[in-house]
């Protein structure tokens, strides 16, 4: 089973290197980029078939490593 | 007075710290590989700044999970001095032993320069030997110091008298409220991204620094009954 999380910045927290990147954009002529949020994408390959555990057990693995949730969220994803 | 000075692959101020704590206080210390389980002798842990596992996922992220790291919360429990300095600050907030989380500057640059820190809290073990209120100057050199916690968080470091040191000048990284450095709520646990270590003599360009280890020292012997010094 794979499972892709997403690790995004809270709303309510800078993200100074995404509103680097929106400058840019800007600059380059994209001027409709009103915002950019900058996350982190990763993808887990699991040895189970059982999707409750693997729900189970990547939420514990975002919660103890993978997102500080101080400042971040986390949301993810199971297939196969 | 036994002092600890954590080791992980990536630290790059162990030195500094190490050397720090000989030349002011002259007292026992020794490097901890970050593979050690045992504290059981050392009075006080030190933390020291560098790019542990390179900071990979995210600034101390990998470290709170070493297996020293168990000892450091108990020996934080025990209501030993620890202090975190840099990206040992980072290490300790990841760890959950600090509220709050070190994000990227907001400038997005690495700022490597001497600052002026007001001192907030001159009650706790490691910064006894300052005035309230006092300004020091000690270098910072980091990427991402950024303080952050949310409202509420902030209210109770302020009601419980937590900040220890604030920018007094320009805030180099956007810190929310300028904190520079915070302690837990016993006191015992102080974490600050500014660096004392390379703050202890004249010929480093200031000598501030150096009374956060006589500090500490002298908060230990007051603790053990022992006469203290200057």
């Amino acid at each position: 089973m794979k499972a892709t999380v997403y690790v995004t910045i809270k709303e309510n927290v800078l993200d100074p290197q995404g509103n680097a990147v929106q400058g840019s954009l800007q600059t380059l002529g994209f001027g409709e980029v009103s915002k950019v949020r900058i996350g982190k994408y990763l993808e887990l390959q699991l040895d189970t078939n059982d999707r409750a555990e693997a729900e189970k057990r990547v939420k514990a693995m975002c919660e103890k490593l993978l997102a500080n949730t101080v400042v971040e969220d986390y949301r993810f994803e199971l297939e196969g | 007075m036994k002092f600890a000075v954590l080791v992980f692959p990536g630290s790059n101020c162990d030195i500094d710290m190490l050397k720090a704590v000989e030349d002011v206080v002259q007292q026992p210390v020794d490097y901890v590989w970050y593979t050690s389980t045992d504290l059981s002798q050392y009075d006080a842990i030190l933390v020291p700044g560098g790019f542990s596992y390179g900071d990979y996922l995210r600034c101390g992220a990998m470290a709170q999970l070493a297996p020293v790291m168990q000892e450091v919360r108990k020996a934080a429990e025990e209501g030993k001095f620890v202090l975190g300095v840099c990206n040992g600050f980072q290490i300790l907030t990841e760890a959950g032993l600090l509220p709050g989380a070190l994000i990227r500057n907001n400038s997005l640059k690495f700022r490597c320069h001497p600052v002026d820190l007001r001192v907030e809290n001159a009650g706790t073990g490691f910064t006894k030997d300052y005035e309230q209120g006092e300004v020091v100057r000690i270098p910072i050199a980091h990427g991402e110091g950024n303080f952050y916690c949310d409202e509420e968080t902030l209210a109770s470091l302020r009601k419980n008298n937590q900040i220890v040191f604030r920018y007094a000048g320009d805030n180099p990284n956007g810190s929310v409220d300028n904190i520079a450095g915070i302690c837990n709520e016993k006191g015992n646990v102080v974490g600050m991204m500014p660096h004392p270590e390379r703050a202890v003599s004249e010929l480093l360009g200031s000598k501030d620094g150096a009374r956060m280890f006589t500090s500490v020292l002298n908060a230990w012997r007051e603790r053990n009954g022992a006469a203290s010094v200057r």
